[in-house]
């Protein structure tokens, strides 16, 4: 089997690799999307902490 | 060995622990999604009927369980936060949902890339695959419920009651191929055994686990969050060294 008869899937290639494409771009946005609630949620206590000091 | 269980049900104490348990279900998951998917393309025949396209099932399958799986998890923790007022069942109730919901799309985009060189159309409106765009709506539901209540506590009653009397969607998802007739195929894996070949199973079992293993990762990562942004006036969290810096 050479490279471009496996990407052509036989005929199939835009039903098959359009499935996992879209999981793997699920995968890492939702990643993507915990990191940066965790960044947010940090920054958040960080501020709240600095004004407490201030005050 | 003793270990007090209960003390992990303390936010500040399974803060810590999720923190520790994440890679451990990461990392695993990464490589068995590539050893699955190895299996599904590489040594896994070409299907006699559907050709390259039954590929998908590598993913649709496992996807589709997980959506069913997480969501009766997610009304579980929902339920015991009802019941039991522990705060850290609600935190991993939110923590699932929208895990949940992508495993949900996931499972109705791949169903639909598959359906239509099978059947000629992208959608039907069966009974399987109207369920499963419930179950898609029902997490949508809870996500929405949550965000539009100001008082966590509140939120948690009425999204725990939205998400237990949706929890009977589950099994008409599970059942509908049976109970109705469906244009979708009814299950391949049946407790009498399958007709599957062997690598193909292999492959879909292995990238279930992969997919166990994250949809875990996630949602101790997310509920960390959680804890943080309804914990954070709590002296434990300011004590944090990640808050400190």
């Amino acid at each position: 089997m050479s490279m471009s008869e496996f990407f052509y899937m036989n005929g199939y290639a835009f039903y098959v690799w359009g499935s996992y494409g879209l999981a793997l771009l699920v995968f890492l946005v939702e990643i993507a999307m915990v990191r940066n609630r965790r960044k947010q949620a940090l920054r958040q206590l960080r501020l709240m902490n600095d004004d407490g000091e201030a005050a | 060995m003793a270990i007090n269980w209960f003390k992990y049900s303390a936010p500040s104490t399974f803060y810590g622990l999720a923190g520790k348990l994440t890679p451990w279900f990461a990392w695993p998951a990464a490589v068995l999604f590539a050893v699955g998917l190895y299996i599904g393309f590489f040594v896994a025949p070409t299907d006699a009927v559907q050709s390259e396209a039954y590929r998908i099932i590598f993913i649709h399958v496992p996807a589709s369980i997980l959506s069913m799986f997480l969501y009766l998890i997610m009304a579980g923790y929902a339920a015991l936060g009802l019941i039991f007022k522990t705060r850290l069942s609600s935190m991993m109730a939110s923590a699932l949902a929208p895990t949940g919901a992508l495993f949900a799309f996931i499972s109705l985009w791949t169903g639909a890339l598959w359906g239509k060189p099978m059947w000629g159309a992208w959608w039907v409106w069966d009974a399987r695959l109207t369920s499963e765009l419930i179950l898609l709506f029902l997490y949508l539901g809870f996500i929405a419920l949550q965000a539009s209540i100001e008082d966590p506590r509140r939120a948690d009653k009425a999204s725990a009651l939205l998400a237990i009397v949706g929890s009977v969607n589950v099994p008409i998802i599970y059942y509908s191929v049976q109970w109705w007739n469906t244009l979708h195929q009814g299950s391949t894996i049946k407790m009498t055994g399958t007709s599957m070949h062997v690598a193909m199973q292999q492959s879909m079992f292995t990238v279930l686990v992969a997919c166990w293993l994250y949809a875990i990762a996630v949602g101790l990562s997310r509920v960390r969050s959680i804890i943080l942004e309804r914990e954070a006036n709590t002296q434990w969290v300011k004590e944090l060294p990640e808050v400190k810096q």
